[in-house]
Order: C-alpha cells, then sequence, then structure tokens
C-alpha cells in the first residue's frame, strides 16, 4: 500500500504580520513559515496506517522558506520518501500550484497512483480554493475532506472514514480506493521526534528534489488592499497585575449578577 | 454582468442552517444592486419542502436526484456544476459550513471558474464584484477585485443577521433535473452522534473556553476550578481538542457547537473566524490572551492581555473569596 502525503507551509502567524509596501501581500523580511497545521495531521494519519498496514509513506511539498527542516522531520518520523517540488513560488497561490503540482506528480517515478493521497482540508491562506479538494479534482481522484479518521481494508480496497459535521456529529463513509482524503485531525496528535533523529536524517541529505513541470495556466486573484482588520468593536482593556484584574473581573461579574 | 446571483441553500438533517440565511440576506443586497434576480439553489433528495423558507430569494432552483441525498460534495459539485454550466450566474455564495466544505472545494475545479474564500462581504462597484476576505486566522483583510464571469464565492459566518435573511414570502421554485452518473466511490454508511453522557456546552450559561494559550493539559485543571466556581463547563476551540484533551463535544465553532451563554470567558484563544462563529452572541464575553493585537479582543467586552492560565488561577480564587 501507498500513502502520498501532500503538505504546503503557511506563514506563522504566532508572529505579527506586516503588510508590504505594496499594500497588497505580506512583507516576507520577517515572515516565518511553518507547515500548515493541518498536513501536519495529514501526515501522522499517514504514519498511522503506515504503523498498521505496513504502508509505504512519500510527502511531497512544494519548495518554501523552511520546507526542508519539514521535510527532514517527516524523514525522521518515518516517512519513506520526501520530495520537494522546486519552481513553485511560495507566494503562488493555491490554484497555481495545484496545477503545477497536478502536471508534476505524474511524472516522478514511483509517486502516483498512490492508494491514498492526503493533504489537509484547508490553510489559512487559501485565498483562492482549497489544495485538497482542487487536486483531487485534477487527478480524478473521488474526494472527501473535513476526514479525521481513516480506517483501511487493503483486502477490499477500501477505507472507512470519518467526516466532521457538526456537534460532534461524524458521518462514516466507505471510500473506494484510490481516493483523496482532506484531513481535519487524527486519533491522536502528531508524534514527537527526537531532534536527534531529524539532525541525523538532515545528514543523510533524503530529500529528494523534482522541478515542477507547467501546468495550465491560472489566473491568479487581483488583490487590491491588504490591511489588519479594522476593529467593528474592540474589547474594554482591564489592565494591573493578575490579582488586579482578576479583582475587577469579579466586579464586572458580581455587577452582571453573575456571581 | 447578466448573470443572476445564486445563494446554495446549505442543509442538513432536513433542516436549512441559519448560515443560509445569512448569506441570503448578503446574496439579496448584491442582486439588488447589481440589478439582477436572487436565486437560491437547493440541491437534495425529498426536500422540497426546504423551499419554503428561502422566500427572500426571487426564485429557488430546486434539483432533487437519489444521488444527492448523502451530502457528499463530489455529487453536490456535479449538478451544480451542470446547472452553472448551462445558465451561468454571475456569483455563487455557498455558505462556509461543514456540510457545504467539500461542494465549496470541488465545485471551482469543476466549472472552472475561481474561488475566493473567507469572504465576509462583497458588493458591486460599476457592475464588478469586489470581496472582502479575512486570511491568516482572521490577522489580515484582504480586499479583491473578482475578475469578469461566474465566481464562486465561500462565505464566512456572521456577515449578515440570520433574521434579515429569512422572509414569509413564498418563492417561486423551479424544480429542474441534472444528469448524475452513478458513483460508488464514496457511500455514507451512518451518521454516528456524539457520546451521551458529557456535558451539553450549548446548556451552560457560564462556560470557560480554552485554547492554544493554556500551553499544556494540565492547565484544563485550572479552568475547571474556574468553573467549579462559576457554576459552568469548561469547552474549547479546535487546538485543544485536535491536542486531544478536551472530546469533540465540548469543541466551539466549526465542527463544534455554537453557544450562547451568559458569560463566555475565552482563555488562551486568539479568535479565528472558525471559532468565532461559534460565540460571538455570548451575552458577556471576557478574552485574555497574551497577544494584544488577538482577534478575539474586537469580539470581546473585556480583554486582558496576559498568561491566560495565571488569570484562569487568580479569577478562580477571586470568585470563590466571594462567594465565601
Amino acid at each position: 500500500m501507498k500513502i502520498l502525503v501532500l503538505m504546503k507551509m503557511v506563514p506563522d502567524i504566532v508572529e505579527e504580520l506586516e503588510v508590504a509596501g505594496d499594500g497588497t501581500s505580506l512583507d516576507q523580511e520577517y515572515l516565518r513559515f511553518i507547515v500548515n497545521e493541518r498536513d501536519d495531521y495529514a501526515l501522522e494519519q499517514a504514519l498511522l496506517l503506515k504503523d498498521r498496514l505496513q504502508a509505504a509513506v512519500i510527502v511531497v511539498a512544494p519548495e518554501a522558506p523552511e520546507v526542508d527542516d519539514v521535510l527532514h522531520t517527516a524523514l525522521a518520523k518515518g516517512a519513506d520518501r520526501v520530495i520537494r517540488v522546486s519552481g513553485i513560488a511560495a507566494t503562488a497561490g493555491t490554484r497555481s500550484t495545484v496545477s503545477a503540482l497536478a502536471a508534476t506528480l505524474p511524472g516522478i517515478p514511483g509517486v502516483l497512483p498512490a492508494d491514498l493521497v492526503l493533504s489537509g482540508c484547508q490553510a489559512i491562506d487559501d485565498l483562492d480554493g482549497f489544495m485538497a479538494p482542487l487536486l483531487a479534482g485534477a487527478l480524478d481522484l473521488p474526494y472527501l475532506g473535513l476526514v479525521s479518521r481513516i480506517t483501511v481494508d487493503p483486502g477490499a480496497g477500501t477505507a472507512v472514514v470519518a467526516k466532521e459535521y457538526s456537534g460532534g456529529v461524524m458521518g462514516r463513509f466507505e471510500v473506494a480506493l484510490p481516493a483523496f482524503l482532506g484531513v481535519q485531525g487524527c486519533e491522536k496528535p502528531p508524534r514527537y521526534v527526537p531532534i536527534a533523529k531529524v539532525r541525523a536524517a538532515m545528514a543523510s541529505g533524503g530529500i529528494e528534489v523534482v522541478a515542477a513541470a507547467s501546468g495550465p495556466a491560472t489566473t491568479p486573484l487581483e488583490v487590491t488592499a491588504m490591511a489588519k482588520p479594522e476593529a467593528t468593536g474592540h474589547a474594554e482593556m482591564l489592565e494591573g497585575s493578575v490579582r488586579d484584574v482578576a479583582e475587577k473581573v469579579a466586579d464586572i461579574l458580581a455587577a452582571r449578577g453573575l456571581l | 454582468m447578466a448573470g443572476n446571483v445564486w445563494v446554495v441553500a446549505d442543509h442538513w438533517k432536513g433542516t436549512i442552517s441559519e448560515a443560509t440565511y445569512e448569506v441570503l440576506a448578503l446574496g439579496r443586497s448584491l442582486a439588488d444592486s447589481l440589478g439582477v434576480r436572487l436565486e437560491a439553489v437547493l440541491l437534495g433528495h425529498g426536500v422540497r419542502g426546504l423551499t419554503a423558507s428561502l422566500g427572500t430569494a426571487d426564485s429557488v432552483l430546486y434539483v432533487d436526484h437519489p444521488a444527492l441525498a448523502d451530502a457528499t460534495g463530489e455529487q453536490a459539485s456535479r449538478a451544480l456544476a451542470a446547472l452553472a454550466s448551462a445558465r451561468v450566474p454571475a456569483a455563487i455564495l455557498v455558505p462556509t459550513t461543514n456540510v457545504s466544505w467539500d461542494l465549496l472545494g470541488l465545485l471551482p475545479g469543476r466549472l472552472g471558474v475561481p474561488l475566493i474564500s473567507f469572504c465576509r462581504d462583497v458588493e458591486a462597484i460599476d457592475g464588478a464584484l469586489q470581496v472582502s476576505c479575512l486570511l491568516y486566522g482572521g490577522k489580515m483583510a484582504v480586499t479583491v477585485a473578482a475578475g469578469p464571469g461566474p465566481v464562486v464565492l465561500a462565505v464566512l459566518p456572521g456577515t449578515r443577521s440570520p433574521d434579515s435573511g429569512r422572509s414569509a414570502a413564498v418563492p417561486a421554485v423551479e424544480e429542474t433535473s441534472v444528469d448524475l452518473a452513478d458513483d460508488s466511490r464514496l457511500r455514507l454508511l451512518e451518521f454516528e452522534e456524539p457520546e451521551a453522557g458529557d456535558v451539553d456546552i450549548t446548556k451552560q450559561d457560564v462556560l470557560v473556553a480554552v485554547g492554544r494559550g493554556i500551553t499544556v493539559e494540565a492547565n484544563i485543571e485550572v479552568a475547571e476550578e474556574l468553573a467549579s466556581a462559576l457554576g459552568g463547563a469548561v469547552c474549547g476551540s479546535r487546538p485543544v481538542i485536535d491536542q486531544g484533551w478536551l472530546p469533540l463535544v465540548r469543541q466551539v465553532g466549526k465542527s463544534g457547537v455554537t453557544v450562547k451563554p451568559r458569560l463566555y470567558v475565552a482563555a488562551g484563544i486568539s479568535g479565528a473566524p472558525e471559532h468565532v462563529e461559534g460565540m460571538k452572541d455570548s451575552e458577556v464575553i471576557i478574552a485574555v490572551n497574551t497577544d494584544a493585537g488577538a482577534p478575539i479582543f474586537s469580539v470581546a467586552h473585556y480583554g486582558i492581555v496576559d498568561d491566560a492560565t495565571d488569570v484562569l488561577e487568580a479569577l478562580a480564587e477571586a470568585v470563590r473569596k466571594r462567594k465565601g
């Protein structure tokens, strides 16, 4: 069984985001990138399936700042192959990235067909589309998103997956393989890997680099302005020591009859 | 721009979602400013009765097909793409809910039109659409000029009041058919309800909500202490659920529930749109976060820039002291 995991980097929003001089994009100078959180869960889901089914796990990620750290970490966690696709700008937009990946993946030896393709079902910068369903469509694979549990029956060539609805309700679906699943969560958080194992993966130089093929041209969205959101309202800020603010909150709760 | 404005009616378990009414209100103002008709599109099987509540639209396009009974995006996106290819609407507005999520993801590719996601508003300027979106977890506002031709808009919850999208008017219904080939690759087996026995957070007057900012699982206990002192319960945002620190039924927001308690304490929660949609109507919101720029402070009534766990601990003590 073969599982392909697609991962991408996104701006780290724990850091302060600034608008670039053009007024329509993020200032790249101080931008830090981290792996899209949902992609990390997709990798974990693939590794859990590998643990159960001895599946081969291949990770592919478009080139982006700090992506090598993510790919080395994936190797250290147990991925069998990690591949960086060069020539796709980190700021290319989802539609353009999908077009390039759909053109590139079939040409990488041993990657497709895969029994399962997993990727995060969304990312915080998906302004012009969500990568997983768009790529599923381009690869002509059936797609189900918001998935948080996957069990595979290799003999039957099917997977049973749990898709999140709302209020804790899950839809259980049977999916014929091969299929593309957009991952929202996993039975457990992404596994921890000791830094020594990551360093060993780095020393092994195990990242394959593949140049992106040209896909059909896509028209990027025209962003005409970017700015920090104007607050429609703002909290009354309570200041002072922790004890002071706790007393102030208690005063407010008492005045509102909440104590 | 000759095409009409479409709003996809999002429904599940026989009910039209609140988000649909919000988007109908948005669609109504867009259609009026473009001088075109607003059409609601209802896809499903045996749900014609749901058209009656869509009277904010000028008419309803209803597609009934057995393949649309399972609420999968695969077949719904094929049906909608077929319909839109034939009728060429100016814009297709879709509520961003878990039910419509896959439809939203697949439709632009099937239809060959752009998607603009995380939309919180759209207006027509000289006949062209200008779309306001919230990116990066709500930390950046972006304005997008939609090009000529149809566009799919993924509309965030909360853009308009749902009441403004309700109408007692009975809409004209046009039932139409689309050819959908059998696709046995995806099959709904069942819906799993959450395990009974846990607290129903939608029925609590007081909720202490914890997010990534509480940093470690052990700090859930601190939140429990405050909730206990206030006579409420603990709930959480997505990162806490992902870590397995709280069950999914305690999640507020997308995939979770919408709550409207008298008091909502948001501890270590940044305020991503997916969370805010589930708690913004709480009577009193007190937010604690180390990041003074966190979007949660735009929603909260009172804010504290400090460590969430420290504040919860001190507040529990202050509350206990007052209650004697």
